[in-house]
């Protein structure tokens, strides 16, 4: 097969799939909304216009963004950070297993939206208050990713390194960690996503403090601004995907050799 | 060579070195007295097992699947505490090929090779080069540089046994390693494991259930019982080394077999 002809099959249906949602979407506009119910769903040109070309709206969008962005990435950071504590502690020690894992399950099934408000009350409108809530809604699926990563290594190698007499961290180096890597991507993954929901929806709860896309949502749909609330969902999403492909190309870049997860195809 | 002695008891369990005896050539470098082993949950996998294997010999033991033949060898190598008894080994020293190949899917077959001698601290160009030699003796030399799942199941024997190669140990124990063979590979592999035995000279302690396997590799096969685990005959294999692969064609081999499948029907009829 040719170059140009992969290139084609890689990049043709997914291109097709864009450009049938854009045809539903100005479908839905035209064809289907009547005309006094047209400005719920703007055309596509109409929220390129009014949110990206518009200067105002998208220096707002731009700040949004940033102020967003960063929150999702410091929350998602410190959530590695912490989960990778956590189940390191919880693989190597069935007591603190046993200890903590409980309440890392409650921590799941508490409605974190819930003690949004709280920690506002807490922290005040603060970058902390924001970061908190981003870290406390991704950090359990990071967590469990991790735990069992850790805990799915073969016995097999586990008896071999024990033959070796190796110390807990060349054991950790050499075994845990590398035969963890896929599901710890795996859990980065989640994690990820969940932490731009974490920092939108932690900026939608405060109306104070730096401006971020989740307060611009709100205001947008307040004020009925439709395009630039279309826009606004256009540009979280896009933060998302890109945290998500940033990680899939650290994944495929150290797993690509041995993981069929990451496997190259033929 | 330092001797390794553990007294094995469920509660109490010391160790303590031994001297090199002299002229230690035909002395034991595993030997196991009245072993016994009990699961904490009551199973009984070996009872009474005496036996020893000196350097040179290659002994391997024959029964059926769950006698405990694992279990023995993982007594042997200290993975797995014994209940009563005696068991010396060469700890210091021991190579251990696993059932599967158990190699690490992220490491190429060179760094596979190098792994024991990593964990061990041989310096870096010294492993190198050992593993170099190491996959020289396996025939494998070619493929350094390729991941383990892009091998085949002989392959992936041939690394294993190379990353236990590179130790040179002293005492080298398998358990079933061509179990998962297809029956042209394991032949091949048994031919390459004779000769590195003949090049090496260590004190073999295989396991399997297949009888001529045990025969065309051993200086001596021990039949054992089923669950709890018992040595029940003890049959001295007397062709000389280097043996060539045509051997397995000859009568007296098929009478060698007979015997010690005959010993094994008996014991589990």
């Amino acid at each position: 097969m040719s170059t140009q002809t992969k290139l084609l099959k890689t990049y043709t249906p997914p291109l097709a799939t864009f450009g049938a949602f854009i045809g539903v979407w100005y479908a839905v506009h035209y064809f289907i909304l009547s005309e006094n119910r047209k400005f719920i769903v703007p055309p596509p040109h109409a929220v390129i216009d009014n949110a990206f070309l518009n200067g105002v709206a998208r220096s707002e969008l731009a700040e949004g963004l940033v102020n967003t962005g960063r929150i999702a990435l410091f929350g998602f950071l410190i959530a590695s950070v912490l989960a990778l504590f956590g189940s390191v502690l919880m693989a190597g020690n069935r007591m603190i297993e046993r200890a903590l894992f409980p309440y890392a399950v409650a921590l799941q099934t508490v409605p974190i939206l819930a003690l949004v408000p709280l920690f506002s009350v807490w922290f005040g409108p603060t970058r902390t208050a924001r970061i908190v809530t981003c870290v406390l809604v991704a950090i359990f699926p990071i967590l469990t990713s991790f735990l069992f990563g850790l805990k799915s290594v073969d016995t097999g190698h586990q008896d071999l390194f024990t033959l070796n007499n190796v110390s807990r961290t060349t054991r950790f180096r050499k075994l845990l960690f590398p035969a963890a890597l896929p599901s710890i991507f795996t859990g980065l993954r989640i994690g990820a996503g969940l932490c731009v929901i974490g920092a939108l929806v932690a900026d939608f709860f405060f109306s104070r403090g730096d401006l971020g896309l989740g307060r611009l949502l709100n205001n947008y749909a307040k004020r009925l601004e439709y395009e630039k609330l279309f826009g606004g969902v256009i540009l979280a999403s896009a933060l998302g995907v890109a945290i998500y492909i940033l990680i899939g190309w650290v994944a495929n870049r150290s797993l690509r050799d041995w993981h069929e997860s990451e496997a190259r195809s033929a | 060579m330092k001797r390794l002695v553990s007294q094995g008891d469920m509660t109490t369990m010391t160790e303590r070195f031994e001297p090199e005896i002299a002229n230690s050539n035909n002395a034991a470098r595993l030997e196991f007295r009245n072993v016994s082993m009990t699961f904490p949950d009551g199973t009984e996998a070996l009872k009474e097992v005496s036996f020893s294997v000196a350097a040179g010999e290659f002994v391997t033991i024959v029964g059926p699947s769950g006698c405990g033949k694992s279990t023995l060898l993982r007594v042997a190598s200290g993975l797995t505490t014994h209940s009563n008894g005696e068991c010396m080994s060469d700890r210091k020293s021991l190579g251990y090929v696993f059932q599967d190949a158990t190699l690490l899917p992220w490491r190429t077959v060179q760094r596979n090779v190098e792994l024991n001698a990593e964990l061990q601290g041989v310096p870096e160009a010294e492993r190198r080069e050992r593993a170099r030699q190491a996959i020289e003796l396996v025939g494998l030399t070619g493929s350094e540089k390729k991941y383990p799942k892009q091998l085949s199941g002989g392959m992936k024997m041939r690394t294993s046994l190379a990353r236990s190669l590179v130790m040179k140990p002293s005492v080298f124990m398998f358990d079933e390693p061509f179990g998962a063979l297809d029956e042209i590979s394991r032949e091949r592999l048994q031919d390459e494991l004779l000769r590195i035995f003949d090049h090496e000279g260590f004190a073999g302690l295989f396991i399997t259930h297949s009888v001529p396997e045990a025969v065309f590799l051993s200086t001596r096969v021990l039949c054992m019982s089923a669950r709890p685990g018992r040595i029940i005959a003890d049959f001295s294999i007397p062709w000389a080394y280097p043996r060539q692969h045509d051997i397995r064609y000859s009568p007296e081999f098929a009478e060698m077999c007979g015997k010690v499948s005959e010993s094994l029907r008996e014991a589990h009829a």
